[in-house]
């Protein structure tokens, strides 16, 4: 028989102040790795941050269309304002490229399909950086 | 900006080949597990375009 440990009431952890991590987010939205090189994390940062550019640059290579946010019908509306949305989370190189005049219509063919994936891709990769700059910057992860 | 034409099987490789190295940087700890998630992920990913496009040759005819 063995007898379970006593539990000890751990001390609540105190809330970590937005100013410590807000600006780390920002920058990670704005350039892709940029919160983990803001942190010092250069060699992670380098790798997730050129991996999500570069995906995002394929699509633009691919002539990748961007979503533009109609609603209309549930499903349309999920596709077209998740899309946007997932467009947006890439940042400055989105807005950079809609700025210069990318305007992809959205054409048939593999390709552009596959271009209008990565631009996708791209901007919910740049999310997932985005959620670990945030752990690392309130200390969940080293 | 360059246009660049890939096939479906070069697509879908740079696609898991991207996902994978970020997978593997953000979820795990040590460099060493990095490496094998994202590994892991690849395989997993080739594994399935593989899969998929097998059963859709054998369903398809």
């Amino acid at each position: 028989m063995s007898a379970e440990a006593p539990k000890i009431p751990q001390p609540a952890k105190a809330p970590v102040p937005i100013s410590k991590w807000l600006p780390v987010v920002l920058i990670a939205w704005a350039v892709p790795g940029g919160g983990h090189l803001y942190l010092k994390r250069t060699q992670r940062g380098l790798l997730v941050g050129s991996a999500t550019i570069l995906c995002f640059l394929f699509g633009l290579m691919m002539r990748g269309a961007f979503f533009e946010p109609q609603t209309g019908e549930l499903l349309l509306t999920l596709i077209n304002v998740g899309g946007h949305i997932a467009n947006m989370m890439m940042g400055i190189p989105y807005y950079l490229a809609t700025w210069l005049g990318y305007n992809q219509p959205d054409v048939a063919g593999h390709v552009h399909d596959y271009g209008t994936k990565f631009l996708v891709g791209a901007g919910l990769l740049n999310i997932l950086n985005m959620v670990d700059a945030w752990e690392i910057a309130t200390g969940e992860k080293e | 900006m360059p246009k660049v034409s890939l096939s479906h099987m070069e697509a879908t490789i740079l696609m898991a080949l991207l996902i994978s190295v970020v997978l593997g940087v953000v979820t795990k700890k040590t460099d060493k597990e990095r490496l094998h998630y994202g590994l892991y992920c690849f395989g997993c990913f080739v594994a399935t375009v593989f899969g998929l496009g097998w059963l859709m040759k054998l369903g398809h005819g």
